[in-house]
This record gives structure tokens, sequence and C-alpha cells, in this order.
């Protein structure tokens, strides 16, 4: 355990030592927070329109505001996970072996789990610290709602953000442990991400291979979190997921002893 | 006794063998020299020492640990710079050195005083907090010779440590290998000849994946001493010297040619193992009434054995005595 918390600091050491992560920190907190303040707008504009036509129609007609802001908000940064976490992992194995530290570490007394884990847990920190900031304007904009709505539904976007966004930083850290070159690596991950979107956009279509679609779509799972409904069923899949790559990724760290000529 | 025995290892990449049935030990507290020419299959014996790659056949135990088996206990008890130091360029020296005494199993509360110890041996306590990447190639190299020092390990191996130093530093360097015998078991690769007769005990020279020779820097000397040179300067007939020469026994190889500011003649004479020409030689030529200006024997250097050893000779190909 201790050397997984080496291994842990050291990544998040990487991380904020160059501007790289600053630069896109604060790209992504900028766009955030100006889409945010978007759907908040537009939300309450519907519902001021909802409202209006009510009256006139003669009966209630409620908008849900947070509902829509999380949906959209959630939305987004599920394009973002798709977008950011290979810039996070495309590095990760690629530089090491690049620089020759991978043999320091790989003829050290720590195993390959701890390397992989230190290094996943790493480059999640990094995506939560990315995230979790747009839980301010979410959490004042539930507080200052009439009603308060429940606030399972901002826990089980968040969940499914993490979970999200695990599972690419998963497949990412994967892939770059396949190569030497971070450009590739990244080059890879996207193509892979495309992948799974093409999956995911044919998931609508009926009959028995739309259903089989839907099912392995990494990205249609994703929107039960974003309508605040915690699925166990789903919460499963990303961590099937999230393990299935995590183990490729120490078999393949474990392959880099038999690799070079 | 043997800290590092190695018995019949090989290493094939596909067809290609880097390493061909390779044996030799290392006792506790020597310095072992590995010698040979670039893709001799140095590294990657080292390689196999330290647990990155593994064998395909044969076995290496370190310290008592097979290294294929006991991995993780033959790492704890090495310490490795590999070729190019390891070193991550965005840490500080002293954030670096810190996370490998952490990873090497340092326990915390030894881990500063190691960290130190390590610099000072090294002499970079000066450069604590400068960035790695920020550091010249000496530098960093000395960083990585002091991550190899770090957890104080019982054996210690180095792939090529004086590569990319200067003058100066590289007389520190083997000041300061030479100073971690007795205590420490190491092994160091190079093809820097001088290097070799200065720091190691013992050496072993690798060709193509094979040992070709074994032994004390003297010892390998001595052995092929047989090849022994003799110089003469004389005065006299070339033919007739040519006659005389033939008819001494134990000469392989005759060559004369004009000595530069004289009418004498320079020869050099190359003879077979053991045999010392030079008394008969002498006699022959003065009593051959010729002039006799210069005798003496020319000792192989260990640059002349391992150009010998490593050169497409197949003649020359010899095995390590016992």
């Amino acid at each position: 355990m201790r050397n997984l918390w080496a291994i842990y600091r050291k990544e998040m050491g990487h991380y904020f030592v160059s501007p790289i992560a600053y630069i896109f920190i604060g790209i992504f907190l900028a766009l955030s927070a100006f889409f945010f303040n978007l759907f908040l707008s537009s939300a309450i504009t519907q519902q001021q329109q909802a409202a209006f036509e009510g009256m006139q129609m003669g009966m209630m007609q409620n908008f849900d505001v947070p509902s829509a802001v999380v949906r959209a908000t959630f939305g987004l940064l599920s394009t973002f996970a798709l977008f950011f976490t290979p810039m996070l992992t495309m590095g990760v194995y690629a530089e090491e072996r690049k620089r020759g530290t991978m043999e320091l570490l790989m003829t050290s007394p720590i195993s390959e789990i701890e390397i992989v884990l230190g290094k996943y847990l790493a480059s999640l920190t990094l995506w939560i610290i990315m995230f979790l900031p747009t839980a301010l304007g979410l959490t004042y904009m539930f507080v200052h709602s009439e009603p308060i709505p429940p606030w399972r539904m901002l826990l089980a976007a968040y969940a499914g953000i993490l979970l999200l966004g695990g599972a690419f930083l998963a497949l990412g850290t994967f892939i770059s442990s396949l190569t030497e070159n971070q450009l590739i690596a990244a080059v890879f991950t996207f193509a892979a991400f495309l992948v799974l979107w093409v999956v995911d956009a044919g998931a609508n279509a009926d009959g028995g291979f739309g259903t089989v679609r839907q099912y392995l779509s990494v990205i249609h799972r994703y929107d039960d979190f974003s309508r605040g409904i915690l699925d166990t069923s789903a919460v499963i899949y990303y961590l099937s997921f999230i393990v299935f790559f995590v183990f490729l990724t120490v078999r393949s760290v474990d392959s880099m002893r038999w690799r070079r000529a | 006794m043997a800290l590092i025995e190695v018995q019949n290892l090989s290493k094939s990449y596909g067809e290609f063998k880097a390493v061909d049935d390779v044996s030799f030990t290392v006792n506790k507290g020597e310095i072992l020299g590995f010698l040979g020419p670039n893709g001799a299959g140095k590294t990657t014996t080292m390689r196999i020492l330290t647990g990155y790659l593994p064998a395909t056949s044969g076995t290496a135990r370190v310290a008592g640990f097979d290294v294929f088996n006991d991995s993780m206990d033959v790492r704890r008890h090495i310490g490795y710079l590999p070729e190019a130091p390891p070193v991550y360029l965005d840490m500080t020296v002293g954030t670096y050195l810190d996370f490998v005494a952490r990873i090497k199993g340092v326990p915390a509360e030894k881990r500063a005083s190691s960290v130190d110890e390590a610099m000072e041996k090294t002499n970079i306590t000066d450069k604590r907090d400068q960035i790695i990447k920020r550091l010249s190639r000496g530098y960093k190299q000395r960083v990585g010779l002091s991550q190899a020092l770090v957890h104080d390990p019982d054996v210690i191996i180095l792939d090529e440590p004086t590569i990319g130093l200067d003058p100066k530093q590289i007389i520190e360097v083997r000041h300061l290998i030479k100073g971690l015998a007795g205590t420490h078991t190491i092994i160091l690769s190079t093809h820097i000849l001088p290097e070799v007769s200065m720091t190691c005990d013992r050496v072993v020279i690798i060709n193509k994946g094979k040992i070709a020779a074994e032994g004390t820097p003297q010892n390998l000397t001595s052995q092929l001493e047989g090849g022994q040179k003799v110089h003469i300067e004389a005065r006299a007939p070339e033919a007739g010297l040519r006659t005389a020469l033939d008819q001494v026994q134990g000469i392989t190889n005759v060559q004369i040619e004009p000595a530069a500011g004289s009418q004498n003649l320079s020869i050099t004479l190359e003879t077979a193992r053991g045999v010392d020409v030079r008394n008969e030689v002498a006699a022959r030529i003065v009593q051959s009434g010729w002039q006799l200006f210069e005798l003496r024997g020319v000792s192989l250097s260990l640059e002349d054995i391992f150009l010998e050893l490593t050169t497409d000779d197949a003649q020359h190909a010899e095995k390590p005595a016992a």
C-alpha cells in the first residue's frame, strides 16, 4: 500500500508541475460555468413561458428547472469527459517508457498492480478535481429552488460522471500502456471513444441488435444518472468496465518485460 | 561467498541469442567488470539480474534469491543504474530520491537520512532543490548513481556509470565505486578499458552473448602474454636477419621495417604462448656479428586482449582458464 501511495503522490506531482493541467482545469471550469449559466437562464425562460401558457389555458403548467439544468449540465460534462480524459491518460505510460523510468519501477520491489492503481487513482483524482467545482453552482441552484429538489438527483448525477470519467480513464490508460508515443495513445483513445459513441448512436435502433448495442453502450447508460436515477446495474456495469481495463493494463505492463528488441 | 551466481544463462529473441549460455559468479565485496563491445549482451544480462527481463533458460541468483522466482526479494537487494539514468525530469532531486527511497522499501524513519547520505556520496547535495530537467548531463548521471545507492543495497549494478561525465567527475565516480567495494558487491559494465583495470577486481569479457574470457586484469594479461611481442632495434642485413630468426623456435610472426632516422632496422616479433625468445634472439644477433641496440618485450594491454578476443577471428577466441 505504501508503494501505491508513493506512485500516487508522484503522479499527482507530475500533473501539477506542468501548466497543462492548470490550463485544462481552467478551460473546463470556464466552459462549464458558461454553459451552466446558459442552461439555467434558458430553463428559467422556458419555465416562465410554460407558466404563461398555462395561465392562458387555465391550468397549471410546471417546468422542472433543476432537472432540466442537471440533465443539460451533465450531458455537457459527458462530452467534456470524451475530450478531456484522453489528454489526461495519454502520457501516463508512454512518457515513462520513453524516459526509461519504467525500467526503474519494474526493477524496484513494487508490484505491477501498485503501479497501475497508483496511476489510475491519480488520474481519477484529477478528473474529480475538474468536475467537482460545478457543484457550487448546482448546489446554489438547488438551495434556492422552490421546492428544494431531492439531493439524490444531484448525487446520482455526480456518481454518473465519476463512473463515466472513470471508465474513459481506464480505457485511455490501457491504450497508453500499449505504446511509447503519447500522440499515438491520444489518437487511439479518441478513436476508441468514437467507436463507443457510434455504438451508442445506433443503440436506439430496434430489434435484437439494437438491444445488444444499448447494453454495451458506455454512454447510453449514463443518461439515467443525469436524470437523477441511480441504477445499480449501471453502476455495476461501469465498475466492471473499469476493473476489466485496469486488469488489462496490469497485464500490459507485465508484458513490457517481454517486448523490446 | 558468492553473492551473485549466474549459471548457463540464455536470452533469445526469436532466433537471435542476446545472451548465450553465460556463467559467472561474483563474490561478496568484489567489483566485477563486465567488458564487451556494444550489443555484446552486457545490458541484457544486467536486466535479467535486476528482474526486468525474464531469461529464456538458465538460472541467476542474487544474495541467495532466484531472480525469477523471488524477484521481489532480489529487487530489494539491488541498486541499479541503467545506461540512461532513470530520472523524472519534472521532479526536484530531493523529491526524486525520496520517491525512489520509498519504492525501494526504505522505512519512513530512515528515508531522509538515506537520501542525504546518497546525495553526499555522489556530491549532489547542493542540487537538492533543482529540477532534474535543468541539470547537466553529468549531474543527471550522478542523480542516477544516487538512486542506485539510496537504499544501501548489498548489490549494485551499474551499466556504463561514467558515460557522459567529464574527466574530473569520472575520477570521482571511480573513486566512489572503489570506496563502495567490500561492503557492497558491484557489477559494472563498460567499454572504457582503463576503467576496468583501475576499478575492478575481476573482469568478464563478453562478446556476441558469450563469455570470451574471465579473470583478474593481471591474469588476463598474463594468460595471453604468450602472444607476447618483442621489439628489437638492430643493424643487420634484412635477409640474413630473417634467416636467423627463422631458426628460432616459437616465433610466429616477423615484421621488419627501417627504423626512423637511422640505418637500423626496427623488428617486431610475435611469439607463441608461453615462449620467451628474447635470450635466444639476442644471442643469435650478437653471434652473427650484428649490432643490437634495443631489445624489449611488449606486454599486451587489456586493450590488445579485448580487441583480440572480440574480433571475428575464430583462432583467437579463447575459453576462460579454470
